[in-house]
């Protein structure tokens, strides 16, 4: 008993032996419990954020009005000249991510979709070059079916090795991007004597897709929309999209009730290539040319569009559009202000950092310990 | 055992030269992770000096959390910790050592190519110079002083489960701790090795250490502890005097109600030959044999048990009846209960074995990992078995709905929701999802390995129950199981796995838990194998 009142003394008199030891200042812990309300908030703190962010950036370096720049980025992004434009962009860029989703959502880390789509607008545009004399249709599934293959091809190789022998898929689809360029290279050498550094209409004569109602884009929209809806329900409602999650989130699962895992990742992969060729022919058949940095970064930028709406093809159709939209108004700030261009991807990068630094607060949560030994205290007495 | 009882009452007057009778004590601690779970809420404990303390809790009652807190690995985020009287903070495992207070882990954190002494003293900085024979004779020193049997120079890949357990103990003693905290200690040991740990226990403790020992088995609480600490989902419940108290008592204090600890066990009705597996053998991805000349016969009505050290080949043999590994050698038969005709399953995969009209469903014992997907919820974890019915492309997600309401009302799960991911729920509820999917097959021979561990006590005797009822409904069931009390009292016999081989039968209803001990480290009348 005596013991007790002393421990009961000493504890009153713990603040002071505390302060000899300091506790660690921050403590982070996961949180499962994020409202709809507490997510969507949290983004628009980060928007808001980054446009300040931009904004100051902007002032101190180059003394411009920070609602000038605002004004510009939506010029940019949404001006009568330019929506057509993002449209596109946000075509392209969702296309692709759609195309890689599938091999995310098996956690098969697919960084080669630039490449992908680089071998698929190849394929395109050597149909396009060798097609001639036969009817304008035929060229055009010509285009299409050797776009998508060469896609698909490009697509399976790394899952074969990874479903074979279990080879690192990561580093596979990475360096096979460089030898998607570095044919693109080698086709522009051979077929453009002149030594240009793009192959362009002239050449890429036969199997041209239709204008319709005279918007070049509006083809490659329609694509995209159907291409989403018919994604979403791939992976939300048939047997392949089951077992695509089922692979992802557990092998030894999908091991246990007869999955066959390898036929699963070749699967996968094979839709993934070919959906990447597909918007690599959409890419050439649009541009009429072909250079090395056709898919303009696309492949990577995609991951990101993927991963920020976790996989759902809907929620992508938003995060497309956003990184698109702060891409071109960071664009356009560069032009009309006369900035360097490498301001735009200053701004770009300021933008993104906070949108995907925000998703850390949405899982996490930072516990001061100053401000809870406070509470302790209050607690105590 | 009137012997314990003896040594407990002339170890209590041990005198001591500070001036508190109390190695420990803990005030208000409160540990929460994340805003939901608190897995300690304004716990008191008392660790008196030249005690064994039994922390008693279910799990998820918030003993290892407790425990850690202690030995320096998790933070309190509030209460306070008083060693000798004192009031500290424990910051790091570290810290603790300078308290004094040292802990075992129930998964030991060893260099397999190293030594007994080597992993001593790995990571010790006390000034001195680095020097193995000194370190060896001091191992030895502290063996010899509380009857450890192991010897300084072994390889710790050579060494057997308890060996490695002593290491670790060891290990801690040699850094000073003179509060040593098990956590679990005996969950991987044989009865025989238990009674051996027991013994160094009563050892150290006559020498004036104080003993924190978590576990759930209740008759292990009663052989060892002088008190008895329980917790209940996170709070203190009451300590107790070991000698003044008994199973029931300590049962009720767990679980906060009164609780049948009884299973009724029926006699098999009419028992016919279900599923014989013979010679089987198996050589693991590493070249090493996992399964030898392995052959038994499980059988309609009744409950097979097997029983063995963990990681005995358990898991390989039942893996390769479900058709998910390869092996070397032997056959699988089944026999269908509709028309008499024997089945192969040799070489086959689940989908090829379900095709065959064969009813054999498995609970693995990787709940989360292999039976069931984490972050589905409960009705796509139901589809894993049926989505392939049908021509459609597209999933039919209706009857697994039905089935998933239907689970979570028989068996009263607790959740949400049908559309709750699995891995949001407890322990118990996991269980009883999976094994609900399973028994919802209408299976005629139902696997499951180790679908107990780590569900508190009620879920437990459910999970019985159903495997009783199937028993009942003429399916046969083979348990595999690491609760030799358990396995006696369920199963109608049971089969004894040693080292990937078959080393006894034993008739449930009169077999021994010493026998059983016996059969799982000898090898077919021969010595433990080495290994």
């Amino acid at each position: 008993m005596q013991n007790n009142e002393k421990a009961a003394a000493a504890a009153s008199a713990a603040p002071a032996a505390h302060a000899a030891k300091k506790p660690p200042l921050i403590t982070i812990t996961k949180r499962d419990d994020s409202t709809l309300l507490r997510k969507i908030m949290a983004r628009l703190i980060a928007i808001v954020a980054a446009l300040i962010v931009s904004a100051v950036v902007t002032v101190l370096v180059t003394d411009s009005d920070p609602l000038k720049l605002f004004q510009t980025i939506f010029d940019g992004a949404f001006g009568s000249d330019r929506i057509w434009g993002t449209a596109e962009d946000v075509a392209i860029l969702l296309g692709v991510a759609l195309a890689i989703t599938p091999a995310f959502k098996m956690r098969f880390w697919n960084i080669g979709a630039e490449g992908q789509v680089l071998v698929g607008a190849l394929a395109g545009a050597l149909v396009m070059m060798t097609f001639g004399g036969v009817p304008d249709w035929l060229a055009c599934l010509g285009v299409a079916v050797s776009g998508i293959m060469a896609g698909a091809l490009w697509g399976v190789i790394p899952a074969f090795f990874k479903a074979q022998w279990r080879t690192n898929e990561t580093l596979f689809t990475l360096m096979m991007n460089y030898v998607a360029i570095q044919l693109i290279k080698f086709f522009l050498k051979v077929a453009d004597k002149s030594g240009s550094s793009t192959v362009g209409a002239t050449l890429l004569q036969h199997g041209r897709f239709p204008v319709l109602f005279g918007q070049p884009y509006l083809l490659n929209l329609i694509v995209i929309a159907v291409l989403t809806a018919l994604m979403f329900i791939y992976l939300r409602s048939s047997k392949q999209g089951y077992e695509i999650s089922v692979v992802g989130e557990s092998e030894n699962t999908a091991h246990y009730i007869g999955i066959n895992v390898k036929k699963v990742i070749i699967r996968t992969m094979l839709i993934s290539g070919a959906l990447c060729g597909l918007i690599g022919v959409l890419l050439v058949e649009t541009s009429q040319s072909i250079d090395p940095n056709l898919a303009k970064g696309n492949g990577f930028t995609a991951i990101m569009v993927s991963w920020l709406a976790k996989f759902n093809p809907i929620i992508m159709v938003f995060t497309a559009l956003l990184i698109v939209v702060l891409s071109r108004g960071a664009e356009n700030v560069a032009t009309i202000m006369g900035l360097n261009k490498s301001f735009s991807d200053i701004l770009t990068g300021i933008i993104l950092f906070f949108i995907i630094g925000c998703e850390f607060f949405i899982n996490y949560k930072v516990h001061f310990n100053r401000g809870s030994k406070a509470k302790r205290e209050a607690g105590d007495a | 055992m009137p012997r314990l009882y003896q040594i407990r009452e002339g170890s209590i007057t041990v005198g001591f030269e500070s001036g508190t009778e109390y190695a420990l004590q803990l005030r208000n601690v409160t540990k929460a992770f994340g805003t939901k779970v608190v897995a300690n809420k304004n716990v008191d404990l008392d660790l008196k000096k030249g005690e064994v303390l039994a922390i008693l809790g279910e799990n998820g009652s918030g003993k290892t959390t407790l425990m850690n807190m202690i030995a320096g690995i998790y933070r309190p985020d509030s209460g306070e910790i008083f060693v000798d009287g004192e009031p500290v903070v424990i910051n790091s495992p570290k810290d603790a050592f300078k308290y004094k207070i040292g802990m075992v882990h129930q998964h030991f954190k060893l260099v397999s190519v190293f030594s007994a002494t080597e992993n001593v003293i790995l990571g010790i900085r006390d000034g001195e110079r680095y020097n193995l024979k000194r370190a060896a004779k001091k191992v030895a020193e502290i063996s010899a002083r509380y009857g450890f049997d192991i010897s300084p120079t072994k390889k710790t890949y050579e060494m057997s489960v308890s060996e490695k357990q002593t290491v670790e103990i060891i290990k801690v003693l040699y850094r000073g701790a003179d509060i040593l905290i098990l956590d679990e200690p005996t969950a991987v040991l044989t009865p025989q090795e238990t009674e051996k740990l027991f013994d160094v226990i009563r050892n150290m403790r006559n020498d004036g250490k104080s003993i924190l020992i978590i576990t759930h088995k209740l008759h292990e609480v009663l052989a060892i502890s002088d008190r008895v600490a329980v917790l209940r989902k996170g709070e203190y419940v009451g300590t107790v005097n070991t000698a003044e108290t008994n199973e029931d008592q300590l049962t009720e204090m767990m679980v906060g109600k009164r609780v049948s600890l009884n299973i009724a066990r029926s006699e098999p009705k009419d028992p016919t030959d279900r599923l014989t597996v013979s010679n089987l053998n198996m050589v693991s991805a590493e070249g090493v044999e996992v399964l030898r000349d392995v052959s038994f016969t499980a059988r309609s009505g009744e409950i097979l048990g097997i029983a063995g050290i963990a990681g005995s080949g358990q898991r390989e043999l039942l893996e390769s009846i479900a058709g998910l590994r390869t092996l070397t050698g032997g056959t699988i038969s089944y026999v269908d209960p509709d028309n008499g005709n024997t089945v192969d399953l040799r070489s086959k995969t689940p989908v090829q074995i379900r095709d065959l009209g064969v009813r054999l469903s498995f609970v693995p014992e990787d709940r989360l990992g292999m039976g069931l997907v984490g972050n589905m919820d409960i009705i796509d974890n139901m589809m894993l078995r049926s989505y392939r019915h049908g021509h459609s492309i597209f999933v039919d997600r209706q009857p697994p709905k039905t089935l998933a309401e239907n689970i979570i009302e028989s068996l009263e799960v607790a959740t949400p929701s049908a559309q709750t991911p699995v891995r949001r729920l407890s322990g118990g509820n996991v269980q009883k999802v999976l094994v609900g999917r399973e028994i919802a097959a209408a299976p005629s021979v139902l696997m499951a390995a180790y679908p107990v561990r780590g569900l508190d006590i009620n879920s437990s005797y459910m999970i019985y129950n159903l495997l009783n009822k199937q028993k009942e409904s003429g399916v046969a069931v083979i348990y595999v199981g690491e609760d030799l009390d358990v396995l006696l009292e369920l199963c109608d016999r049971i089969i004894v796995l040693c080292a990937g081989a078959i080393s006894g039968e034993l008739d449930a209803r009169t077999a021994t838990k010493e026998q059983v001990g016996l059969l799982m480290t000898r090898v077919k009348g021969g010595a433990r194998d080495a290994k």
